[in-house]
Formats: C-alpha cells, sequence, structure tokens
C-alpha cells in the first residue's frame, strides 16, 4: 500500500473528526461544509480501495491475508457515506458527533489497514 | 424525501418510544460499528481457523449476535424493545466483565482474542463504555417519553 496515502487518510479522517466535533459541541447541526469535507475524506478512501487492488492484482500480498485486508478496505470506504448519511437523519448535535465518531473509527481502520499491509 | 417518510412513520405509530432521537443515533452508529466488527471477524475465524481457539472464536460470535440484537431493537424502538434493550445492554456488561476477567485470569484459555478480552482494550475499551451509555440513554429514554 501507499504508505503516504494511509496517512494522509488518517490525518484527514481526524481533521474530519475534530471539525465534526467542534460542530457538535457548539450543538450544531452537520452542514454543507462538512459534507464536502465527507466528501473528501471518502474520496481518499476510494482511491485507497482502488490502489489496494490494482496492488493485489500486481501479485503483491498484505502480510495478514487477502481477505482481511478486503475487507478493511471496503470498511473503510463505507464509514463516512454511512455516519454522513446518519447525521441526515439526525439534524442535532447528535448527527456532527455521528460523523466524529464515524471519522474516529476510519481512522482507526486506517492504522489497522497499515498493520495488516505491512505486518 | 426521507424526511418526509420518517414523519409519516410517527403519525402512523405515535405510541412508539422513539430510541434512535438525538444521542440514540450516535449509539446506534456505535453498535453498529461494533456488529460489522465483531460479525465479520467471528465469521472469518470461524470458517477459517476454528480449532486453533474455539473458545475465544464462539465468544465473539456470541457477543456479534448481542450487538446485532441490541442494534435492531434501538431501530425499531417501543416500550417492549427498549425493555429488551436493556436486558441484553445488562447482559453484554456482565459478558465484557467476565470475558475481561477471565481472559486476565487464565490466558491459556484464549490463545486469539476476543471482542471482550482485556475488557475491549483492543476496541479502546468501546465494548466497556457502550453498554454503560446505552442503559443511561434507555433508563432516560423512559422518563421522556413519560413526561412528555
Amino acid at each position: 500500500m501507499l504508505d503516504a496515502l494511509t496517512i494522509a487518510t488518517s490525518v484527514a479522517a481526524l481533521a474530519l473528526a475534530a471539525w465534526c466535533g467542534h460542530a457538535a459541541f457548539r450543538d450544531q447541526p452537520t452542514k454543507d461544509w462538512h459534507f464536502i469535507g465527507m466528501a473528501v475524506v471518502t474520496l481518499l478512501t476510494l482511491v485507497q480501495l482502488v490502489v489496494g487492488f490494482v496492488q493485489l492484482g500486481r501479485g503483491e500480498d498484505p502480510a495478514q491475508g487477502t481477505t482481511l485486508f478486503v475487507a478493511y478496505l471496503i470498511g473503510s470506504a463505507c464509514a463516512i457515506p454511512a455516519a454522513g448519511f446518519m447525521s441526515l437523519a439526525e439534524r442535532t448535535r447528535w448527527g456532527s458527533a455521528t460523523v466524529a465518531a464515524g471519522a474516529v473509527v476510519l481512522a482507526v481502520l486506517e492504522v489497522r489497514l497499515f498493520d495488516i499491509w505491512s505486518g | 424525501m426521507t424526511q418526509g417518510s420518517g414523519a409519516g412513520d410517527m403519525t402512523e405509530r405515535p405510541q412508539r418510544t422513539k430510541l434512535i432521537g438525538g444521542p440514540g443515533m450516535l449509539l446506534v452508529w456505535l453498535y453498529g460499528v461494533m456488529v460489522v466488527g465483531a460479525v465479520s471477524r467471528s465469521v472469518y475465524q470461524i470458517s477459517t481457523e476454528f480449532d486453533r481457539a474455539p473458545l475465544a472464536y464462539s465468544l465473539s460470535a456470541v457477543a456479534a449476535l448481542v450487538y446485532a440484537f441490541i442494534t435492531y431493537t434501538l431501530v425499531r424502538g417501543g416500550e417492549t424493545a427498549r425493555k429488551a434493550a436493556l436486558a441484553c445492554c445488562a447482559a453484554e456488561l456482565v459478558g465484557v466483565f467476565v470475558v475481561g476477567t477471565w481472559t486476565l485470569v487464565d490466558p491459556s484459555a484464549f490463545p486469539d482474542a476476543t471482542v471482550w478480552s482485556d475488557f475491549g482494550m483492543g476496541y479502546l475499551f468501546i465494548p466497556v463504555l457502550l453498554p454503560l451509555t446505552a442503559i443511561m440513554w434507555l433508563r432516560r429514554s423512559r422518563t421522556s417519553s413519560v413526561t412528555a
């Protein structure tokens, strides 16, 4: 895997978590700008998904197994969109808190992805 | 569109306590994450290497079922679901403490980790914190629906 991409995604996820956490702290729902932020982070995870599959296609093997690696790739791509939809249904500070929690989960998944790839 | 159908649901069943409003939404998200994590983990482990740590993997599967059921009751809402969720959260809490203590006292019984090993340390202690928060939320939901 591209280490730079994994690190960039983790940092972006943590930034999104802080931003939405701040919105929750100020008692605000998620706004358009937050959704643009979520889109950017999701885009990074999708790029990662493609890069991951290309590298698997080239015959490179993740240290802890391909199944685990693919599962985590898909999970990390789904985390933010799922949390985003839930914040659309919950137009209060708790919607923002959900996205913040989702972004933290994504950051954890990135660390795991890194481990799974490099052992 | 989603807002329209949500409002329709509420007018059709006004008596059903909504459990996913406000903080409940955050709980559903966290439980959902635990469901995906625990289910995929136990399916993967049981199907590939069950013989290595049968006890640990069976316990993970039980945890996955409990999480799935709690998530379902939270989304469904209503007084019966609220009570069922409360009972499951209590069972979950007991499970976390029993398995957590068990893994510390007798590590040899667990060649591989479960979701509830070491009180859920591998999952940022979320397995311990989640049932506590959920029980607080579920108890509060009853009082607020009575006053409302």
